[in-house]
């Protein structure tokens, strides 16, 4: 089984040197492309490996990097940006990409970089990732040192300006529009579409913004090629993916597996399992804004067009998992908290109806519920479908919420009838 | 281009690429919304304004869309009235309410709040939220606006309005997700001259009208008519409201020619004058002790008696003072006798300025045409004090090439974001070029600071560099002629320019510059046109009726020729130094006064009269566009007050001038005064007594006007009649028309369901734009088509800041130089204190610090101030604030000394 973005790394996790990381084939890719490939090659090549993109939304990488106005030669500087704003509950893959390897990340910037033409790279990494920041700072150095990054790269002739920008942490920051506004000192608002970043992006111009992981693909995309990259994915989606668990269950953690692992082979074979005497209840397959899927779902393929079907989001790919001694109310309750306690404040629905919904979770968690509540927190979720609210923050929201409203309805009503958390 | 676009299964016509929102509203729709605004589009923030849209038509299930951020296109299938879409526009509302507190009784902008109105149009009626509100802390923002942020719905209509229109930097949103708060970053007067207009942008009732709040009434409560602002001479067109004898606010009346959506402070909350204990109500005789009242018929008699005796007689009108009333003295007194009341000067400051608009082939713009203008050049003038809402249009042309620049990108100019993202920082070429710096600098392309005379020089090299038949400048520098040439090609560029100038500068050869560059761009066949801000609401028609400076008025007194003199709405102690006013008076045997504020002048009064104020008389006021407006009396005046061309009149009539009895109402004197040249047009300012519609009077009071049996039962239980108004087809009744009248007669903005101003949308024939029947007023001036571009002859030397010698300039300020804002309050609290600017190069090289105590002789006038330091002032130049109480009068600019009080002579 190949594991390319895992495959260097040391086993204390402890970050690769440049030495280590070029030993190891690092940078071979980057001297492939500015040696032999225009910025079109490279384009073509990631789409035709199908990566998708890692950050959750799943938008083939390859389509977006190809938006990047070709001709428009004029309004520069144009810009690559890595999110490195991880900041979805239950997720910490980027972090272990970045803090194991940091070179991979600072390679697959520069190989964007050099696919849309950009001037300027910067990598927007969330403010709690301190070890991330040390190594990554460290890194950038390295690679400008070694002429990976800088006036004329590897002698080619680019020239690209990368930068570490450590966020002022919120979680909007990590929505790709509320990125470019914190980028330029604003508030981490969304901004509408269009005009889409490629056209209007950090400061009116040009700009792409791909995940941390996405971008780590890249490098061995460009060096094996996009057929051996699909080869080594067990779905149509190429390549592999960090998948991660947490939850009760016997060893939470991350591992590198073909992209299409089914769900029960991550939950029982990597994770093993369910902690003794706890039964498996619920997963949220992809961070905490994705729906609850049911035992029934269990063998159900993690790629991005496998989890949709049964009726939720690949997302993350980092799953949370619910067990039966824990109160599903009280888990949905801690994330619309949290949802509510990240909403910008821009639009209406997202701003008043998140709070308003984890009040009636409070509610009903504290025995204070009524028959009613129901009702409000199924008016709340239709109220911030996708698509009704500015940004997805909210959309995202409320898939756990709706969907824990249908898979343990009993749950909830038990709580407003019997005014108390059962599980207290 | 038009497209289809079917609503709720019928098909309308409307603008493509128009935002559906503004498309819906413009058809009559009822269709809510928060965030958007008229003049300031689509953010889409507040999610209100959702609707239904369909594929086509065998879609039955349809997507939820916001409509003020998708653009009309053909054959578009959308629905208003689908039950999912209307259920999510409650919801928002029901979201919004979770957190906004039912105070609407004890709120002040209960029964005229578009949140009420929005909440009842949506259906959202049940509370189903069992959760403690959120709550905020309040803040002091000075005397003008009061906060209420417990309130706020989070539109983000405030910050969008302040910070992108008015250019204001100190107000903002702060925190995050629903305890956003908008507000300061510490307690404090708000630092925009227009943050009024924040009361009429908040959709309910964070920002409201702390003036309303000292004497508060409710909307349906207030007796409201059109007028005119009298505070500076763009005219502005307002709806003042008053309660109990007592007006108690001023809102924006719209005229999309004019000041469209908005008002400055100064015209909003000047009007607490008209309510000060300065006013005169009763005729007063000055004996030997003091001024005492006496009957209105002996006052008349009185002053006939002089008149009828063959007494020599002087009339000195007043470019404050209405058409009518001018006229009248003017009729009173015969023209030849009949002097405006300004000094030399500023007449022929004024004078020049409708010179240069009526000979020269040179269009005056009106607001919008500034607003839309892709260029400007302001020479000399501070418009962010003197003419205010003229510095808010040139903000708007700033945004031109943002809107130009997004265009190219397929972007729509209401997408207001996108419009901002994309133009970044474009913004149209402006230069301004002033003595002092001003409010407006943040917009410029290029600043320059300088003496008039160098700034009238620098608009003589521009017209040089478009037009090398324009006169050479002589002893230019190779800086000034690198400066001309940028302007001139940034100018000659620009599709729509616009020069701006005026009168603030002192400076006729500034306003020549200005016209030479007008002049100039015309002669190239650039649509050029030309702005020129005049001192006062009605210097423009004081100069079109003619008649002299205080200047020749004193030479008529010095040759003993006067022994009555007769002054109209003018304090003298403001126009002339005291020393002059006191000659001019005590020349004079008879002195008889008429005015609404007691003031120096009234004091020296044998007789004084107590005439109406705008919000208690008719007339015409004409603004530097040369537009003539209507304003029609609020509330009639009470006791003895009445307007001064009555006065007048019955002073004349009394002294045997019968043609004066033909004057039975404003219109009569309209009509006479329309046949002077140049004044035609007046009588189309506004239709005559005789309008009515659909048979009917337009009612001052709303429908719901309370009160009306009781009002006055403290004084006598029975009933009067309502007070008849003969001058006017508005009524002082709640009886009446109840449609829309012509925009010259709109007294306020209603229309079932939208009971908040934001009823104007049911006024205007396409949202957002010209009220249907057209705008109010009528221009007077327009340019003579064919006349040649002419230069003026003479180009002053340049300035050289010389030891001991400086050039004393006016500064104006928004708050204090104006004389009758002056009076109100929360004016007075926001207006400087007297003081002397200065460079900080000069002060430091004389030793002054800032607040030191500084000598300043023009002339014989001596006086003693506190110095400012002002960055940005030339060297050699010395600041006064102008018309600013506790400043004594100078004419400027002049050549003056200064001396440091604690040191030696600088």
């Amino acid at each position: 089984m190949e594991k390319p973005l895992t495959k260097m790394m040391r086993p204390d996790g402890e970050p690769l040197s440049l030495g280590e990381y070029e030993a190891a084939g690092g940078y071979q890719a980057l001297r492939k492309a500015l040696g032999a490939m225009t910025p079109t090659a490279v384009v073509e090549e990631v789409k035709k490996s199908n990566l998708r993109g890692r950050g959750g939304a799943g938008f083939p990488t390859g389509l977006k990097w190809g938006f990047m106005p070709k001709a428009d030669r004029v309004r520069r500087p144009r810009y690559f940006v890595v999110n490195a704003d991880e900041m979805e509950p239950g997720t910490w893959k980027d972090r272990m990409l970045m803090e194991g390897n940091p070179h991979q990340v600072v390679e697959g910037a520069l190989l964007g970089a050099y696919a849309v033409e950009a001037d300027v790279g910067y990598i927007f990494l969330r403010a709690e990732y301190a070890k991330a920041a040390r190594v990554l700072r460290r890194a950038i150095a390295e690679a400008y040192g070694a002429g990976y990054a800088g006036k004329n790269v590897l002698g080619s002739g680019w020239a690209l300006e990368l930068s570490l920008h450590i966020s002022a942490g919120r979680y909007m920051c990590g929505e790709e529009m509320g990125l470019i506004n914190a980028l330029e000192g604003r508030r981490a608002n969304p901004r509408n579409k269009p005009p889409h970043p490629q056209l209007a992006g950090l400061w009116g111009l040009p700009t792409i913004v791909s995940n941390t992981e996405t971008v780590c693909n890249a490098p061995h995309i460009i060096l094996n090629g996009a057929e051996w990259y699909k080869g080594i994915s067990r779905s149509s989606d190429g390549g592999t993916k960090i998948y991660g668990a947490s939850g009760k269950v016997k060893r939470p953690g991350l591992w590198e597996l073909p992209m299409g692992t089914p769900l029960r082979e991550v939950l029982e074979e990597h994770a093993g399992g369910m902690r003794d005497g706890l039964k498996f209840r619920g997963v949220l397959p992809g961070g905490a804004s994705t729906d609850f899927l049911g035992p029934e779902h269990l063998d159900v393929k993690m790629d991005f067009d496998s989890v949709p079907k049964a009726g939720s989001r690949m997302g993350t790919g980092t799953m949370i998992i619910l067990d039966d001694h824990t109160c599903p109310v009280g888990m949905v309750r801690n994330l619309e908290r949290f949802f509510a306690r990240e909403s910008c404040g821009w639009c209406t629905p997202c701003r008043d109806g998140l709070p308003w919904a984890a009040q009636v979770l409070d509610a009903i968690e504290e025995g204070r519920g009524e028959p009613g509540d129901l009702d409000v927190l199924a008016d709340l979720c239709r109220l911030m479908a996708p698509g009704h609210t500015y940004c997805a923050l909210a959309a995202g929201a409320v898939e756990p919420l709706q969907s824990a409203l249908k898979l343990f309805r009993e749950e909830f009503e038990r709580h407003i009838r019997d005014k108390r958390c059962p599980w207290r | 281009m038009v497209a289809t676009l079917h609503i709720d299964g019928a098909a309308y016509s409307v603008k493509e690429g128009q935002n559906l929102l503004q498309a819906c509203l413009s058809l009559g729709f009822n269709l809510p919304y928060f965030c958007w605004h008229p003049a300031m589009h689509s953010v889409g923030a507040c999610r209100q304004c959702a609707v239904k849209q369909f594929k086509d038509e065998k879609d039955t299930r349809g997507k939820i869309i916001m409509s003020c951020m998708t653009p009309a296109t053909e054959g578009m299938r959308i629905s208003i009235e689908d039950p999912e879409a209307r259920a999510f526009r409650a919801g928002v509302i029901e979201a919004l309410m979770v957190n906004h507190p039912h105070d609407c009784p004890v709120c002040d902008e209960g029964g005229e709040c578009h949140l009420q109105d929005m909440t009842v149009m949506t259906g959202h009626v049940c509370r189903r939220a069992r959760v403690r509100k959120r709550t905020h802390r309040n803040q002091d923002m000075g005397p003008f606006v009061n906060h209420e942020m417990n309130r706020c719905i989070a539109c983000y209509r405030c910050v969008r309005y302040y910070r992108e229109l008015a250019g204001g930097r100190d107000l903002d949103v702060f925190g995050w997700h629903h305890h956003v708060y908008f507000g300061r970053q510490v307690d404090g007067p708000l630092e925009s001259e227009f943050s009024g207009n924040l009361v009429e942008v908040c959709p309910t009732g964070v920002f409201t009208d702390k003036t309303l709040k000292g004497h508060y009434a409710r909307k349906w409560d207030l007796q409201t008519a059109p007028s005119v602002c009298v505070h500076c001479s763009l005219g502005c067109n307002t709806i003042p409201g008053e309660r109990y004898g007592e007006l108690r606010r001023v809102r924006n009346r719209f005229n999309e020619e004019v000041n469209g959506y908005f008002l400055c402070d100064r015209g909003r909350y000047g009007y607490e004058y008209e309510n000060s204990d300065l006013r005169l109500r009763h005729p007063l005789r000055l004996g030997a002790e003091g001024p005492r009242p006496i009957p209105s018929a002996e006052a008349v008699s009185y002053v006939a008696g002089l008149l009828r005796n063959g007494g020599r007689v002087l009339g000195i009108g007043s470019p404050r003072a209405s058409l009518e009333g001018n006229f009248a003295l003017r009729a009173l007194v015969g023209a030849g006798r009949f002097f405006i009341g300004w000094p030399e000067r500023e007449r022929a400051l004024v004078t020049t300025a409708l010179r240069l608009l009526r000979e020269g082939a040179i269009r005056t713009p009106c607001l919008r045409e500034v607003r839309e203008a892709d260029a400007a050049l302001a020479l000399g003038e501070d418009v962010s004090n003197t003419a205010p809402m003229l510095a808010f249009a040139l903000r708007q042309c700033a945004m031109q090439r943002k809107i130009k620049v997004a265009a190219a990108f397929g972007i729509a100019p209401w997408d207001s974001d996108a419009v901002r993202l994309v133009g970044q920082d474009e913004k149209s070429p402006i230069f301004i070029a002033t003595p002092c710096g001003t409010r407006l600098d943040d917009i410029a392309t290029r600043l320059w600071r300088a003496a008039p005379e160098e700034i009238a020089r620098l608009g003589f090299a521009v017209a040089k560099a478009l037009d090398p038949d324009a006169p050479e400048v002589p002893d230019l520098s190779d800086e000034a002629k690198s400066s001309a040439r940028d302007i001139a090609a940034a100018l000659r560029e620009a599709e729509r320019p616009v020069v701006v100038s005026g009168t603030g500068a002192g400076s006729p050869a500034v306003l020549e510059a200005a016209g030479a560059v007008a002049a100039a761009l015309r002669r190239l066949g650039r649509n050029v046109q030309l702005s020129l801000v005049l001192p006062e609401c009605n210097s423009a028609g004081a100069a079109l009726l003619g008649g002299g400076s205080l200047a020749g008025a004193l030479s008529e007194v010095r040759k003993g020729q006067v022994d009555t003199l007769i002054i109209l709405e003018n304090d003298l102690y403001r126009r002339l130094n005291a020393e002059a006013a006191d000659a001019l008076l005590a020349g004079v045997k008879h002195l008889m006064v008429l005015d609404h504020l007691a003031n120096a002048t009234t004091a020296r009064a044998e007789v004084a009269l107590p005439c109406a104020t705008f919000a208690e008389s008719e007339g015409t006021l004409v603004s530097q566009e040369g537009r003539a407006q209507r304003f029609f009396a609020v509330h009639p005046a009470r006791g003895e007050v009445r307007e001064s061309w009555r006065w007048l009149r019955e002073i004349g009539m009394a002294a045997g001038q019968s043609e004066m009895a033909a004057w039975q109402t404003t219109d009569d004197l309209i009509q006479t005064l329309s046949q002077e040249p140049g004044l035609s047009g007046v009588k189309e300012a506004a239709p005559g007594r005789e309008f009515r519609a659909a048979g009917q009077k337009i009612p001052r009071q709303p429908h719901r006007y309370s009160g009306r049996t009781a009002m006055g039962a403290d004084v006598s239980v029975h009933e009067p009649p309502p007070p008849e108004d003969r001058d006017s087809p508005l009524a002082f009744s709640m009886e009446g028309y109840q449609g829309q009248p012509p925009a010259a007669l709109v007294p306020r903005y209603w229309a079932p369901g939208w009971n908040s101003d934001h009823a104007l949308n049911k006024f205007q024939g396409e949202v957002g734009g010209a009220v249907r029947g057209g705008p109010a007023g009528v221009r007077l001036i327009e340019p003579a088509a064919d006349a040649p571009a002419r230069y003026a002859a003479e180009i002053p030397p340049p300035f050289q800041p010389a030891e001991g010698q400086w050039l004393v300039v006016a500064l104006h300020h928004v708050f204090g130089s104006e004389e009758l804002s002056a009076h109100t309050p929360g004016v007075a609290q926001l207006a400087p204190r007297p003081y002397l600017g200065l460079s900080p190069e000069d002060a430091q090289r004389c030793g002054v610090g800032e607040g030191d105590p500084v000598e300043l002789a023009v002339g014989s006038s001596v006086q003693q101030l506190p110095a400012r330091i002002i960055p940005g002032l030339p060297r050699g130049l010395l600041g006064l604030p102008a018309g600013l109480a506790g400043v004594k009068v100078v004419e400027l600019p002049a050549g003056g000394r200064v001396r440091s009080v604690t040191g030696g002579p600088p």
